[in-house]
């Protein structure tokens, strides 16, 4: 049954790309606690609109987890303190009237704030047109049953495509890396049999890529602990495994083998 | 009724089998060297608009993709759960081309297209095949081979997926082909830009006139052709299965540019969605159809229950579907099933604290299969429902609640996906093709994907072959110039009424006009209620909104303002078209036509065919005209689900 809370937040608001920021605080009162995080955020703009103030622009789209626009730093933590969780599935049962909760955007160099809590988070795109995919025009696929893959290896490369591209994992991060990410599509693809004919050539560009734009990796694991899917580590490894191969199996380097 | 002169659906002559390969014999082609020298925009990059892009692009054409979002991957395509048909017939349970074009023609309660449909049927076993090559990790059997399960509505096992993400596979496979090429050039991306208005010259679609949703400068682009895949318009009931921004206004601009509107008053409500806790409340979330297949549906047989579910004797359980429908029982389709659930929450046997939803049961599915082959299936679903509720669906029955989750209306367009503005095209749940009055479970994903890869990138040639040589109108022509003007002029509107209500309030009230008078349920005295109410909640709107903030910056209150504009007036167009079909038929349920048990009575003498709604001005209702529905191949029947 609702139990309604009272809370205090302390929100980043900033005007543009180049304009400084600062924390501003508000009261909100009577929330319900079958509310998301998200709806929260909705009583109090609409109750600032009704004061004559700008309300505060945050990203979000499907609220049901899925699409990945949506993603803040609670009290210093991406998505919030529950684990798997988007922000949009965080519901205010999970708080207690009474605290004191602070709300940022993502913070990254990669991702330069818009405005208040909505980033741009562009350079993932980035990533993946750099080599994202398997090159199968329209038309020239054979049977789908043509080629059998074995329930485990679907599976595994389905735990890693379950990646809804959010970009906690750069915001969790101390140094800003994209690493999970661009490990998550890297063994999607490359565990397929249908990823073969391209997986080195892809690890490659989407590592190199990756680097114009994020931080190194030092396995904090920061990563892992804030992702909403859950993402492994593990395939951060198989990346960097395949990192090194691909330096051996490129074509372009053959002759230096 | 004949059909309008103005409606000339060029399905193509010649047995039900044989339309498509006949009509892709008969259009022109662009040779390969020519298709460079065209320019096609693609608005939205959904199933539908990334398909398209991906696919037009290796053909060689110059495609310009935009979608308001921050990136192509977050379309609302992606939330899709359940799975996609195909008549691959890999059960050998014998599906065919033919029995999934029946199942779809019929499920749509005969007021689809034949044409149309059986040729989605016919490219519906080449998406599944493509999908796979791209890495869409279809679920598997331990075999390697790939599995399916039967889904709403269906008798056969053809639906595929990927646990209970399939839309959001489909999507990532598709937006990923799409960045493919814009890797290789050949699509050149516009990301958080809005379309706001389509621009015509002689009577053709020449561009489209944009506002960047970062910087809020309004800007022209110009094509040779222009595809709408911007999605359906189930917000208009503010309350949906939709993410927060999925609008009507792309169509809507269109539709107001010459485009009609056809079959709004189709609007699919789902039947398993969690029930609403309260007014806060911003979005319905759907729980995946396929949990029917497992499920079981029931409520108390006394109004007056009160004992903790697990002690309700078998006994004092209404099973009512398995009950009334004992050869579907709980997969019957959505629309039935809907209905069904809001016949017995109206007699007051609804469960939960609002009394506003049934018990989808899965007490027996555990018990008869073991908890671990429960979770394999639907451990997602499962998840999500006890994040949302607080409840474990492994020990308490699920509570679920139809919600509006689907609209079949949309833009007419005819067998090329061309609607009556030449140059102008619609695919996906956009436009109003194929699924006539009601849409089967995983049939959406199925369609987006068949307009974009297999349909639109043919047909869209015998369009722009004529046009060879002619170059993109110009930008700073005199008809893009006032497109831009009236865009600005119309934001700058917005900002200056200076009211005192959100556009969210007008939002959240129009829902639940629209919800009350044209939801599950409509009659001739609400419909004609609905028109007034609506009419002077919008005098309200465009009196009392209050929109603060810039305009040169990310500002969603305008951006909601804008499309909450044009729910107004699609919602008084909803009652009006829901109000000229005195019939029932799929998801338009009118009390006054119903069988002596209460199922939906069509008249097919009067609404066999398409009502499509031409827009004449602001002060004058649109005008209607009518595309009869010829069937060649089935007879329309009274559908029984018994």
């Amino acid at each position: 049954m609702s139990k309604p809370l009272d809370l205090t937040l302390q929100v980043w608001r900033q005007d543009g790309p180049d304009a400084p920021g600062s924390f501003e605080t508000h009261q909100v009162t009577g929330i319900p606690d079958d509310a998301s995080f998200l709806e929260m955020l909705d009583i109090l703009n609409e109750s600032l609109i009704e004061e004559n103030r700008v309300p505060i622009e945050f990203p979000h789209d499907c609220r049901e987890g899925i699409c990945g626009s949506c993603g803040v730093m609670i009290n210093g933590r991406a998505h919030g303190q529950e684990r798997g969780t988007a922000v949009c599935q965080l519901h205010m049962r999970k708080f207690n009237t009474g605290d004191t909760i602070v709300v940022e955007p993502w913070r990254a160099t990669a991702f330069p704030v818009l405005r208040d809590l909505v980033v741009n988070r562009s350079a993932l795109d980035e990533i993946i047109t750099a080599g994202g995919y398997i090159s199968a025009p329209t038309g020239t696929a054979a049977d789908a049953n043509d080629t059998l893959i074995p329930k485990e290896v679907s599976e595994s490369a389905m735990d890693a495509a379950a990646c809804i591209g959010c970009g906690a994992c750069v915001a969790a991060c101390p140094n800003s890396a994209a690493q999970l990410f661009t490990a998550a599509k890297l063994w999607h693809l490359n565990s397929l049999p249908q990823g073969q004919p391209e997986r080195f050539r892809r690890t490659e560009a989407m590592v190199e890529t990756m680097e114009q734009y994020f931080g190194s990796c030092t396995n904090h694991g920061e990563c892992s602990e804030a992702c909403p899917k859950e993402i492994s580590l593990d395939f951060i490894a198989y990346m960097n495994r395949d990192f090194v191969k691909s330096k051996i199996y490129n074509r372009r380097l053959a002759s230096q083998r | 009724m004949t059909t309008s002169s103005a409606l000339n659906g060029k399905i193509p002559e010649g047995p039900l089998a044989e339309k498509w390969d006949n009509h892709k014999f008969a259009s022109k082609l662009v040779n390969p060297a020519n298709k460079r020298k065209f320019k096609i925009l693609v608005v939205g990059t959904g199933l539908a608009g990334a398909s398209a892009s991906a696919t037009l692009a290796e053909l060689g054409y110059e495609v310009e993709a935009f979608t308001f979002h921050d990136s192509p991957r977050r379309a609302h395509s992606i939330a899709a759960q359940g799975g996609i048909n195909a008549s691959k017939n890999y059960r050998n349970d014998g599906d065919s081309t033919y029995r999934l074009f029946y199942d779809t023609i019929k499920g749509g309660d005969y007021r689809g297209r034949e044409g149309n449909t059986y040729r989605l049927a016919q490219v519906s076993t080449d998406i599944i095949d493509q999908m796979t090559a791209q890495g869409v990790p279809f679920a598997r059997e331990y075999g390697g081979l790939l599995a399916n399960r039967s889904f709403g509505g269906a008798q056969v096992s053809r639906t595929f997926y990927a646990r209970g993400q399939t839309g959001q596979q489909l999507l990532l496979g598709a937006y990923q082909q799409m960045m493919s090429q814009v890797d290789a050039g050949k699509v050149k991306l516009h990301t958080r830009m809005e379309m706001l208005d389509v621009v015509k010259k002689d009577g053709e679609a020449v561009g489209i006139v944009c506002r960047n949703l970062v910087t809020g400068e309004v800007t022209s682009h110009s094509g040779h052709a222009v595809v709408l895949a911007t999605g359906g318009y189930s917000n208009v009931f503010y309350l949906s299965t939709n993410a927060m921004a999925c609008n009507v206004t792309a169509a809507w601009r269109a539709h107001r540019k010459g485009a009609f509107f056809a079959n709004p008053c189709y609007t699919q409500i789902h039947p398993t969605c969690i029930p609403a806790s309260d007014e806060f409340q911003s979005k319905l979330t759907l729980m995946s159809e396929s949990l029917r297949n497992d499920g079981r549906i029931w409520v108390p047989r006394s109004p007056d229950e009160s004992r903790p579910v697990a002690q309700i004797p078998e006994a004092d359980r209404y099973y009512y579907l398995e009950e009334k429908y004992p050869s579907f029982g709980n997969l019957v389709p959505r629309d039935v099933a809907s209905r069904n659930a809001k016949t017995v929450v109206d007699q007051g046997l609804g469960v939960g604290p609002l009394k506003n939803g049934v018990y989808l049961d899965f007490a027996e599915s555990i018990r008869r299969d073991g908890r671990d082959a429960v979770e394999a299936r639907y451990s997602n679903l499962f998840e999500m429902y006890e994040r949302i509720t607080g409840e474990d669906p492994y020990t308490v029955p699920m509570r679920i609640y139809p919600a509006v989750h689907y609209t079949m209306g949309g833009l007419w367009v005819d067998y090329n996906l061309e609607t009556t503005v030449p140059g102008l095209y619609a695919c996906g749940e956009a436009n109003f093709s194929d699924h006539g009055a009601n849409r089967l479970g995983a049939s959406a994903l199925m369609q987006g994907l068949a307009d974009g890869y297999f349909v639109l990138p043919y047909t869209i040639g015998d369009g722009l072959a004529p046009k060879l040589g002619t170059t993109p109108v110009s930008t700073d022509d005199p008809v893009f110039l006032e497109a831009e003007k009236a865009v600005r002029d119309r934001v700058a509107r917005f900002m200056a009424i200076g009211g005192t209500k959100s556009p969210e309030y007008f939002h959240r009230e129009l829902g639940k006009l629209v919800w009350n008078y044209i939801g599950m349920e409509r009659d001739q005295n609400g419909l004609e209620k609905a028109i007034v109410e609506i009419r002077a909640l919008k005098d309200d709107f465009w009196k009392d909104l209050r929109v603060l903030g810039n305009t040169d910056t990310i500002n969603s209150s305008l951006e909601k303002a804008g499309r909450v504009a044009d729910f107004f007036e699609l919602a008084e167009l909803m009652a009006r078209d829901a109000l000229d079909r005195s019939e029932s038929c799929g998801g338009h349920f009118r009390a006054e036509s119903q069988t002596d048990e209460g199922e939906a009575l069509r008249d097919d003498e009067h609404f066999q065919n398409v009502s499509a709604w031409a827009w004449n001005d602001d002060d004058t209702p649109q005008t209607k005209h009518v595309e009869d529905l010829i069937f060649e191949t089935v007879t329309p029947t009274q559908r029984s689900y018994k």
